[in-house]
């Protein structure tokens, strides 16, 4: 049977490690190749690394890192941040990186998952949705630029048309929860899961091993993506990296 | 020596790291004259199914492979699109495959799939281990292997299944003749067990 998937993500920014609270106040977490190294001992499921400055700064992404961090990696790697051309997402495949992930690029022109799908295979294609809540009458709104411009397409339109292009993947992220580790959003989960014949990924507001329990009992496979969980130890975040072992997992599944 | 075919398709690097960790033989090879040093080859794998096939032409390496593989035996170990390709053809593509084993690669039909399993197939599954084949000694089967899949390769004949893994329904997981063979799943990003089956082939005595 396939498990379903827990996985870390780090966020890059001035080339060190952070995380973030709602998208905002990133704090320096380590260096990426060091937790690469800790996180294959740990025999994670999957890793996902996103450069957060990349789309900001207008900048390509850097293969000279993404290059390092795919040679020292044993498990797959999904790289997200700055991706624009198929000759990006092809060089980035061919580094080691299982999947690419996009976000502002494919919310401005769709047909680029495409494009890229017919080269990397549309399985390596990731679309990320960072979303927040809107503040009257329920449902959500979707950012791109790291939660600072606020994007055009509609939450149940964009996975309607995602499933309609067949990519391999959403990962659908909660701005309002990012940081927070007071559990996942299911609400907004349970909105776009059944429209969804593709693969989810949830990021967003897991504090313990138990949301992620929560969260595969609830919507059985599904990819369980966490920053803070896997970093920070401690009501007072001391920056430490840990990962649920292999008996620990099973509990989990 | 192992010979890790690099053509612009998978991850080449990650499986010279395990090599190298192996502190066994390897080498890089993108020259298509290099490849005849190899005793075993690597072909690995990520991409749709004729780009694969067409890089595979464009650099000249099908038919050196063709030699190699079907005329001098030399052992091969393709991943992913890396076995995809050993096949007549795909679904997802127009051109012919390398036509080493018999069969075509399938698009799971989610709609025939009672348990509508997501599509891709993505992440760690467990194999069942048909044939008791020594790439597999030592291997936890039920820790398994992650796959990044639509597609899956469906042997005409059962005698070349080296192991079936379910996605809703049961399909092939690995495949081989002789001194060929495939894996749908990615050992290279597998931990331990990828490890362990790299070390494996390297230690198979298949002629």
């Amino acid at each position: 049977m396939l498990r379903s998937r827990i996985i870390p993500c780090l966020l890059v920014h001035n080339k060190g490690l952070v995380k973030t609270i709602k998208f905002k106040d990133p704090k320096y977490v380590g260096d990426p190749i060091n937790a690469v190294k800790i996180f294959n001992e740990k025999e994670v499921d999957e890793l996902m690394v996103l450069d957060i400055d990349a789309t900001r700064e207008n900048r390509a992404p850097n293969l000279e890192m993404i290059k390092n961090l795919a040679y020292e990696c044993r498990m797959p790697l999904c790289y997200g941040g700055g991706i624009t051309t198929v000759e990006q997402a092809r060089k980035i495949i061919n580094l080691g990186a299982e999947k690419v992930a996009l976000s502002y690029s494919a919310l401005n022109n769709i047909s680029l998952c495409q494009e890229i799908g017919s080269i990397i295979g549309n399985q390596s294609v990731v679309v990320v949705i960072d979303v927040k809540r809107k503040k009257l009458f329920g449902g959500y709104d979707i950012y791109t630029h790291n939660g600072t411009k606020k994007s055009k397409w509609k939450l149940d339109e964009l996975v309607a048309k995602l499933e309609e292009i067949c990519i391999g993947e959403i990962v659908i992220n909660s701005i309002d929860n990012d940081g927070t580790m007071q559990g996942y959003d299911t609400n907004l989960i349970e909105s776009i899961r059944e429209k969804c014949s593709m693969p989810i990924t949830v990021l967003g507001g897991a504090g313990c091993l138990d949301d992620i329990k929560k969260l595969i009992s609830k919507f059985k496979i599904i990819g369980a993506a966490a920053g803070s969980l896997f970093v920070f130890k401690g009501k007072y975040r001391a920056v430490l990296i840990s990962y649920p072992n292999r008996e620990e997992r099973k509990l989990i599944y | 020596m192992i010979g890790i075919i690099d053509y612009g398709s998978g991850n080449v690097q990650a499986i010279a790291t395990i090599y190298k960790n192996l502190n066994i033989d390897y080498e890089v090879i993108s020259d298509k004259s290099d490849l005849k040093k190899a005793d075993k080859l690597i072909l690995p794998g990520v991409g749709a199914f004729d780009a694969t096939m067409q890089q595979l032409i464009d650099s000249g390496l099908r038919d050196e492979l063709n030699d190699l593989v079907i005329r001098k035996k030399v052992p091969v170990l393709g991943i992913c699109v890396g076995l995809q390709v050993m096949g007549f053809g795909s679904d997802e593509g127009d051109l012919p495959g390398l036509g080493w084993i018999p069969g075509i690669v399938k698009k799971f039909n989610i709609n025939k799939i009672e348990s509508k399993p997501k599509l891709p197939h993505m992440g760690w599954n467990t194999i069942k281990d048909i044939q008791n084949h020594s790439l597999f000694k030592g291997i936890d089967n039920e820790f398994g292997f992650y796959f990044v899949h639509s597609f899956y390769f469906e042997c005409e004949s059962e005698d070349n299944i080296l192991s079936t893994s379910n996605y809703g329904i049961d399909f092939t997981s690995a495949i081989y003749s002789d001194h060929i063979i495939g894996t749908q799943f990615h050992p290279e990003k597998s931990h331990s067990n990828g490890v362990q089956l790299f070390k494996n082939f390297a230690q198979l005595q298949l002629c």
